[in-house]
């Protein structure tokens, strides 16, 4: 039945009236896609529509730290957001994480992507050892971390020390993980370790994509190698850059494990971006903590866009 | 028309085109691998450890070096006693990576096969709605899944079928691109001859193009699969106990009173290690489904 439908959708699209029941197989054909879209349509709508509903109402309601709905909250919800005096050390937190976690994953993939794209033997193995912090879970790989930074035993205070760089290993060997600001500095490195798999191979599908023959012309006209990698390879890659860099900015603002594991957040907050600090109000104040998911939705989405204008904006400057 | 064999979608960055302008002299290659296999074994070394501290010694534990004087194998044996309760939380990790992954296959095949094959008016309209799915994660809803899930009563029936929901509408967008983009580049020409030979259009869409689908279909199994076992977030927030899979049971160490690292990181050995193996088999196919919404 489905068969003459469709061929019957098929052959009615184009043409004009051939036969007197058109507009009824018109119609059933009409409802065709449901046929095959809707699964999808209402897997989406339950999943992702219904929850966005959900928190919008969620970020206007009163509700108790026991789950009673206690009414209507007009905007207070996001009036405390405003006035808690943590927010403003939050925000500032959150924008240093993600440029900083960002920009330097895109800096070293590019040197990945560079390294990883010549050839030499075992090259297929050594692709698959950096894919490694990709398919492992990341609270997982933040727990390592976490242990390899665990005062007087971690492995990396143990190679530091041994290098020289970290004079005593001892038990007053330093908890970097204690002090707010180094510890932001490990898990930003523990964001970029995570983030520098996914990028390195959208740049190298970038550079594969580049055809052989434009380093061939460049050869000819004896081009320096950085210079042909400054004035053809980057404008080139830069798509696959601009597609690297979206992702990132989100995934990044949306990481939760990382400073979930390492610190949970720290005390009052002092180590938490503004995805940790909207999971944690999940326990006090659903209601706030559905404002702040949206207040971070708004961040979220000028940060990408402050970044594709700032980036269309070099290259006509650059042009 | 000549005969036109099915394009991948994304060159794998294993069948490397990009010539190299001139061979290498033999030095640079050896310069080139050298750092190569020292970046490798950069990304390695935490597993590394991981691995080695599931098989550490109590007693040398918080040692100061890098291997213990012998490796414990029996820790990897006494994980499985229910007081750590990883046996039961690689059965719920299983259920949900199994379950998603099927739910994902039976939604997003029909829906790929049927955008990539026909026009029809609000085919921009869905493709745009996948597009934004994409953009969204978890994380970014969680307040509104868990609230949605405590008002729908999905929370106190069983939170698996709830995770396996949530797992296979966020990694829906990625089959739907990547199997959307092997089956166009799949000649309809084919499916036609197969119909022409009396086949029905729905036989010569399992005949001809799933088959020749297949790495794209593989790659969307394996990758949802992985996902859902590695997700986390909405697993902490909807799971607790012996219905939380492997993710948040290794979590749940960390929150003890003294953090028990060798079964910490022997959980974390069981999480990570088949899907390592799992992604090497997609590695190449991958970021064609993940950038092609964007690219588009």
């Amino acid at each position: 039945m489905s068969d003459i439908a469709t061929a019957e959708a098929r052959s009615a699209e184009p043409g004009p009236a051939r036969r007197p029941t058109r507009t009824l197989r018109r119609r059933l054909a009409s409802f065709q896609p449901l046929l095959w879209l809707g699964p999808a349509i209402a897997l989406i709508a339950f999943v992702v529509i219904w929850p966005i509903v959900t928190m919008i109402q969620t970020s206007f309601q009163n509700i108790d730290p026991y789950g009673i709905d206690i009414g209507s909250a007009g905007w207070s919800n996001f009036t405390q957001i405003f006035n808690n005096p943590v927010l403003p050390g939050i925000l500032v937190r959150t924008l240093v994480w993600v440029v900083s976690a960002v920009g330097l994953t895109m800096l070293i993939s590019l040197g990945l992507a560079a390294l990883f794209n010549q050839r030499f033997p075992g090259r297929r193995f050594a692709r698959w050892a950096i894919i490694a912090p990709w398919a492992a879970s990341v609270m997982a790989t933040a727990l390592i971390y976490r242990w390899m930074l665990a005062p007087d035993s971690g492995v990396i205070y143990l190679f530091l020390h041994q290098i020289g760089l970290i004079s005593h290993f001892n038990e007053q060997t330093p908890d970097w993980l204690g002090q707010p600001d180094v510890a932001m500095i490990c898990m930003i490195a523990v964001a970029v370790f995570v983030s520098l798999p996914f990028t390195t191979y959208v740049l190298l599908a970038g550079l594969q994509a580049i055809p052989g023959d434009i380093y061939e012309a460049a050869r000819v006209d004896g081009s320096s190698r950085w210079y042909t990698y400054r004035r053809i390879t980057l404008p080139l890659l830069r798509p696959a850059f601009l597609v690297g860099a979206v992702i990132n900015l989100m995934n990044v603002f949306n990481s939760f494990p990382i400073i979930w594991e390492m610190t949970r957040g720290g005390a009052d907050y002092n180590m938490a971006t503004s995805t940790v600090f909207m999971y944690d109000l999940k326990t006090i104040n659903i209601g706030q903590s559905a404002a702040m998911a949206i207040i971070n939705f708004a961040l979220v989405i000028v940060i990408v866009i402050v970044f594709l204008r700032v980036n269309r904006w070099n290259n006509q400057e650059a042009r | 028309m000549a005969v036109r064999t099915p394009a991948r979608p994304q060159a794998s960055p294993q069948s490397a085109p990009a010539r190299a302008p001139r061979r290498l002299p033999s030095l640079k290659t050896a310069i080139i691998a050298a750092v190569a296999y020292i970046m490798a074994v950069i990304f390695v070394l935490p597993y590394l450890e991981m691995l080695i501290t599931a098989v550490r010694p109590s007693n040398q534990l918080y040692a100061r070096n890098y291997l213990p004087t012998h490796f414990a194998w029996s820790n990897l044996t006494d994980m499985w006693g229910s007081a750590y309760g990883i046996l039961s939380s690689l059965r719920v990790s299983i259920e949900i990576a199994l379950g998603a992954t099927i739910l994902v296959l039976l939604v997003s095949l029909p829906a790929a096969y049927y955008t990539a094959r026909r026009r029809f008016r609000g085919r921009g309209l869905f493709l745009i709605l996948v597009l934004a799915t994409q953009m969204l994660q978890p994380v970014a809803l969680i307040i509104g899944i868990y609230k949605q899930f405590l008002d729908v009563g999905l929370l106190n029936l069983n939170p698996v079928w709830g995770l396996i929901l949530v797992n296979g509408g966020f990694n829906l967008a990625f089959s739907i691109w990547i199997l959307n983009a092997y089956i166009s580049s799949i000649p309809v020409e084919l499916e036609e001859a197969a119909m022409v030979d009396g086949h029905s259009r729905l036989g010569a869409m399992f005949r001809i193009t799933l088959p020749l689908a297949m790495p794209g279909i593989v790659t969307a199994l394996i990758f949802t699969f992985i996902a859902a076992w590695n997700e986390f977030i909405s697993a902490l927030v909807l799971t607790n106990g012996n219905d939380s899979p492997l993710t948040v049971r290794i979590d749940s160490f960390v929150g003890a009173y003294q953090i028990d690292w060798q079964h910490l990181f022997g959980a974390s050995v069981v999480a990570t290690i088949p899907v390592f193996i799992l992604f090497a088999l997609i590695e190449g196919r991958v970021v064609g489904g993940l950038t092609a919404g964007s690219i588009k």
